[in-house]
């Protein structure tokens, strides 16, 4: 049913600057990519993917942007909140060789796929890109995880100077990869695409959203393709048919805005 | 799936005959802040708050979808006569097929409902409307009226061209736990299977008192639940709420339902039913 289920806030966590994770109480399967409808009472409800997987717990990662996840941010252990989901197609980890690109808020969507990829003993290199180090979240978490860890940072802060799209050619040029999966910034994401051709490319979109399932049609891109249900993780076949990816999205009332 | 020409397109390559736009004002509309939609037991309950890019922006839309010669039912709202039939203009000069007037959200200040509950206005507004427009006029009025059947006759009055009825019934879901309305908007609108008796209902008494053709529209999910509302009195029907419970292939099943009901009672015409019910 999609109705929101109210569930009491177990943990809050800072991670960077402005980025904070809650988690919550919620049992059952959810896949790396897949989100949640976040219900504020009395503010608003956001779709945020899932950026922690245990079997009871479950916890998403997001930074301050507005007044939703502002008020989000303010809430504490004990604090209410409801929970519709998961909603959407998450991401399938089809090759053995995964380059991993991580931008922004978007590093707590593909955060969960890394640790899946790692269990299931894929061999994975990660690139996460950030404006500046404050910035940066879950790096020790995907370290410990023992995969292939490049930080990328706009002002050189810490690790590779420059954009994490920069590195990840350098990478796909040397490396054979299967696999890219990515989240982050979708003009980044866009870059991505026409760097990495093979057909094995996910990368995760997000649009303003209501209904979540597939209904209102708010979230539609191309040609009708629902972020919240066909998405919000699409691979190159479906991509190539958006033509707004990279270039707009829509605002709440429906008018296109350059990205 | 009503937001934009390439969900639109998407239905329509789906098996609808038509689609309707999402309800377009003079300027942009943000409309409420989420929960806008959630679901229910029997049905969806909404309260989107008639978001809404402003009918300049929503040009190029009509202008793809008739790229592909899709027909276009294009959905207004105003608050004013002047104001509808300026939206009436703009959409004909875009290329749209028909004009529905929007008198009945349930859940927008000065609008909608505010509007389709005074017979005078639904006359007035029709008829500038009509006199604006060369394109059929719709008026798709509300079930949350003791009087709907004197609103109906006013459309016709107004030379409306047909009736849609009906729009969502006005609702609300409370929380238990937090003892606290769900939608932020606190009242919404009811659709879905909870509804198809009162649509049916609605569209048999309009049937009674007006001479032009219904569209029925209300918890249509099934072939037989679109031969209800023709039996009703209803000569074409609108698919909303049923997209979500059947997927958008829900358009051809409902077509081939019927199709197969026809056959199997023996019914060549589909006009052959259609007000069969009022005896």
């Amino acid at each position: 049913m999609n109705f929101p289920k109210i569930t009491t806030i177990t943990e809050t966590k800072n991670e960077a600057k402005n980025t904070k994770t809650i988690k919550f109480n919620f049992p059952g399967k959810i896949d790396p990519g897949q989100f949640f409808m976040i219900w504020i009472p009395n503010v608003d409800e956001i779709p945020m993917s899932v950026s922690f997987i245990d079997e009871k717990i479950k916890g998403v990662t997001f930074r301050k942007i507005g007044d939703a996840t502002n008020a989000l941010f303010n809430l504490k252990k004990g604090d209410k909140i409801g929970i519709r989901g998961p909603y959407g197609k998450g991401f399938k980890l089809n090759g053995k060789n995964i380059l991993f690109v991580g931008g922004g808020t978007g590093i707590s969507t593909i955060t969960p796929a890394i640790e899946e990829a790692i269990k299931n003993k894929f061999s994975s290199n990660v690139i996460l890109g950030v404006k500046t180090k404050n910035e940066l979240f879950f790096e020790e978490r995907i370290k410990k995880l023992g995969t292939n860890l490049f930080i990328c940072t706009d002002d050189g802060s810490k690790g590779y100077k420059g954009f994490a799209t920069k590195l990840a050619e350098e990478f796909i040029n040397k490396n054979y990869y299967n696999s890219v999966i990515t989240c982050g910034p979708e003009i980044m994401m866009k870059k991505l695409f026409d760097i990495f051709k093979r057909n094995d490319f996910q990368a995760s979109l997000e649009r303003y959203m209501k209904c979540g399932f597939g209904l209102c049609g708010q979230c539609c891109v191309g040609e009708g393709l629902r972020v919240c249900k066909e998405g919000p993780v699409f691979n190159r076949a479906k991509l190539k048919k958006i033509k707004d990816f990279g270039i707009y999205k829509r605002d709440a009332s429906g008018r296109k805005i350059k990205l | 799936m009503d937001e934009d020409a390439g969900s639109m397109t998407r239905i329509f390559k789906a098996g609808a005959g038509a689609v309707v736009t999402k309800s377009i004002g003079l300027k942009p509309r943000e409309g409420y802040p989420n929960p806008t939609i959630i679901e229910l037991e029997c049905g969806i309950l909404n309260a989107m708050g008639l978001p809404n890019p402003g009918i300049d922006n929503f040009k190029d839309e009509i202008a793809e979808l008739k790229k592909s010669k899709i027909p276009v039912i294009g959905s207004i709202f105003g608050s004013k006569s002047d104001e509808f039939s300026k939206l009436a203009k703009n959409m004909e000069e875009y290329g749209a097929d028909a004009i529905e007037l929007n008198m009945s959200c349930p859940h927008a200040k000065g609008y909608g409902l505010e509007i389709g509950s005074d017979p005078k206005l639904v006359k007035e507004i029709t008829s500038t409307v009509k006199k604006t427009v060369k394109i059929p006029v719709f008026v798709k009025i509300s079930p949350n009226l003791i009087n709907i059947s004197e609103i109906a006759k006013a459309a016709e009055k107004g030379k409306a061209d047909s009736i849609v009825a009906i729009n969502t019934i006005k609702a609300m879901k409370i929380d238990l736990e937090l003892k606290t309305p769900v939608l932020a908007n606190k009242v919404g609108g009811y659709s879905g299977d909870a509804i198809k008796p009162i649509g049916v209902r609605c569209v048999y008494e309009i049937a009674d008192n007006v001479n032009i053709p219904i569209i029925g529209v209300g918890g249509i999910h099934t072939g037989k639940d679109a031969i209800e509302y023709f039996m009703a009195g209803a000569t074409a029907v609108q698919i909303g709420s049923a997209l979500y419970y059947r997927g958008a292939k829900v358009f051809k099943k409902i077509c081939n339902e019927i199709e197969n009901w026809m056959k199997y009672h023996n019914v060549k015409n589909i006009s052959e039913i259609i007000g069969a019910a009022h005896k």
